[in-house]
């Protein structure tokens, strides 16, 4: 069990009368990929936002480190070190990339004085060599909300790995990007997982990419967990084609 | 933007011509002091409302919260504050010298950091609101001030209170004042300057883009957005000390809490100057400080309307201001450009 960095145990969440996670459980070990798929609307984003803490869990347990997390704010969980990116991108619109980057350090090393200190030569290397990582060092002087969609994810991207983060949660990394360059962010996702150690737990609709990339696969359906398993397993699941499909 | 060897010249000149103006045309010190005060008031509204997002109506408040604090500061240390405002000017009050400046510096300070802690105090109940709601919240603050300042006879209620005069002649009294509001700017500028380089100008301007995400990597948003906002609030506790013993008598919705005036104001130059840019508050004050002073020469009787007028100009077809306008024209001068690949992973100046 010390390798599950994430337990998520017996979790259920409504929104009124609507019922969004249902009795789900599941875990993710330290330093995989793990892939999270399921239909739209079956409740992803919504166990995304209680693990990181935007709402309060209706019951159930999540832990992270075999810390308890389920009643900490997002910024303090944020500060643990587990960190998620966007659906619907979002950066700092008006500061360029670099100024993105800068501000994305990770802040539970940070102390009030350090807030009113100029950045350091380190925290600038580490800027460029990210966004040179992600292909944006060129436009690294151009404010973020001019970048195209998909730039902007590659930034959100990198700025998540300027926070230094030990688990990474990416809600549907690869949507509204050119295919073409998918494959680019896939050999990223897993290079920051191999080289920089970061555990990934990935919401992903595109199959091709999840089978990739994940070692271990969850579905969720309706709100309840459907099946588990490797991509192999989980792709030839009767219950998951039905669901994709609509059978239900 | 500018280069070192065009920077030194330039800031000279404005210092020269801060120090120096006023004993060349002795006659405008009043409007010139008037005019560095509305810089500082631009300039501190900018670092709320431009640079972290949180567009305050009511930060006239703090202005006038400063300048009863330090109206009770000055002449407590002296008398009785109750007796005093109670012969309203009518009875005989002497300042020595000795007492008027011991209480002007002391009436200063606590106006400074008396306000600083009644934002941190207010933020606590407001900064829970977000866009209009904020503006409106903290707008029903600054009035709700005004109307039980004018209720409390202790500080004088509706009538007011006559202040301490500057001692000396009134030329050189008159002087001294603008030496105050002028130097307030010039700290204010530098401040400034340094805090926009540092890390918290970078946290303040994340906000503004976007709170949620900053909230979820992490950044401590609600410490920095109170101490944001205390520091909004000390120069305009200290600057609204130096107003009120600038106009000798101040009364609660004129002159302290003047949400339609000063209050408006400082919102109108900002947005004239350009939002969230260093230089955007002082060229929008500028300008704004001579447009109300030709309508209210020229125009008078109608300045109101051409006030309005221009409010709407502005809200409707100049959102960026002045700067932000510069900026879309050329990009290049902030350093908004593609770069060539060459990886140096050297520092560079942020914008």
């Amino acid at each position: 069990m010390s390798s599950d960095i994430i337990e998520v145990v017996h979790v259920s969440k409504s929104f009124g009368g609507v019922i969004a996670n249902n009795d789900i459980s599941m875990t993710v070990e330290k330093g995989k990929i793990t892939g999270l798929i399921g239909p739209n609307g079956s409740g992803k984003t919504t166990l995304f936002n209680s693990i990181v803490g935007y709402h309060p869990i209706d019951s159930g347990s999540i832990k992270f480190e075999g810390k308890e997390i389920s009643k900490r704010r997002v910024q303090q969980i944020a500060r643990l070190g587990l960190l998620r990116t966007f659906q619907q991108t979002r950066i700092y619109g008006r500061m360029n990339c670099v100024e993105n980057m800068l501000i994305s350090i990770p802040h539970r090393k940070l102390d009030l004085l350090d807030m009113f200190s100029r950045n350091s030569p380190d925290e600038y290397e580490k800027a460029h060599q990210f966004l040179d990582f992600v292909g944006l060092y060129e436009k690294r002087l151009l404010r973020a909300g001019s970048l195209s969609f998909g730039q902007q994810k590659l930034l959100e991207f990198a700025m998540a790995l300027m926070n230094d983060p030990t688990v990474l949660l990416l809600d549907e990394p690869t949507a509204g990007i050119n295919p073409t360059l998918i494959n680019g962010l896939i050999d990223r996702l897993k290079r920051a997982n191999e080289e920089f150690g970061i555990t990934l737990f990935v919401i992903e609709h595109n199959m091709r990419v999840i089978m990739n990339m994940a070692e271990k696969v969850y579905c969720l359906a309706h709100g309840e967990l459907l099946a588990e398993g490797s991509p192999d397993e989980i792709q030839n699941n009767q219950d998951v084609i039905d669901a994709y499909l609509g059978a239900h | 933007m500018n280069s070192l060897g065009l920077k030194i010249p330039f800031y000279g000149l404005i210092l020269a011509f801060g120090l120096f103006a006023p004993l060349m045309f002795p006659a405008y010190t009043n409007q010139m002091a008037v005019l560095w005060l509305m810089i500082i008031l631009s300039l501190t509204w900018d670092l709320q409302g431009g640079q972290m997002g949180y567009n305050s109506l009511g930060n006239i408040f703090f202005f006038g919260f400063g300048m009863y604090v330090s109206a009770v500061v000055q002449i407590g240390l002296v008398y009785d504050v109750g007796v005093y405002t109670r012969a309203s000017g009518g009875g005989i009050f002497e300042f020595t010298p000795v007492q008027y400046y011991t209480g002007l510096a002391l009436g200063m300070a606590a106006a400074g950091v008396l306000s600083s802690i009644s934002a941190v105090i207010l933020g606590r109940i407001v900064f829970g609101l977000r866009g209009p709601y904020f503006a409106i919240g903290t707008l029903g603050v600054a009035i709700a001030a005004g109307e039980l300042t004018g209720a409390w006879g202790w500080v004088g209620g509706g009538q007011g209170i006559t202040m301490p005069q500057v001692p000396g002649d009134p030329d050189s009294a008159k002087y001294f004042l603008y030496l105050l509001n002028f130097s307030l700017a010039v700290v204010l500028f530098i401040f400034l300057s340094w805090l926009y380089s540092t890390r918290f100008g970078q946290a303040i301007n994340a906000i503004r883009d976007d709170e949620e995400k900053a909230e979820g990597m992490g950044i401590r948003t609600t410490r920095y957005k109170s101490i944001c906002w205390a520091v909004s609030a000390f120069f305009l506790g200290i600057s609204g000390a130096v107003f009120g013993n600038m106009i000798g008598f101040i009364e609660p919705l004129e002159v302290a809490f003047q949400t339609i005036n000063f209050g408006i104001f400082m919102v109108v130059m900002v947005l004239l100057g350009g939002k969230g840019t260093l230089w955007g508050p002082i060229v929008g004050a500028v300008v704004f400080h001579v447009i109300k002073e030709l309508t209210w020469t020229y125009l008078l009787g109608w300045q109101w309307v051409a006030l309005g007028a221009m409010i709407v100009i502005i809200v409707v077809y100049f959102q960026d201001g002045i700067m932000g306008w510069v900026k879309r024209k050329k990009p290049e001068w902030f350093g908004i450009r593609v770069e060539e690949k060459e990886f140096a992973g050297q520092p560079e100046a942020a914008e």
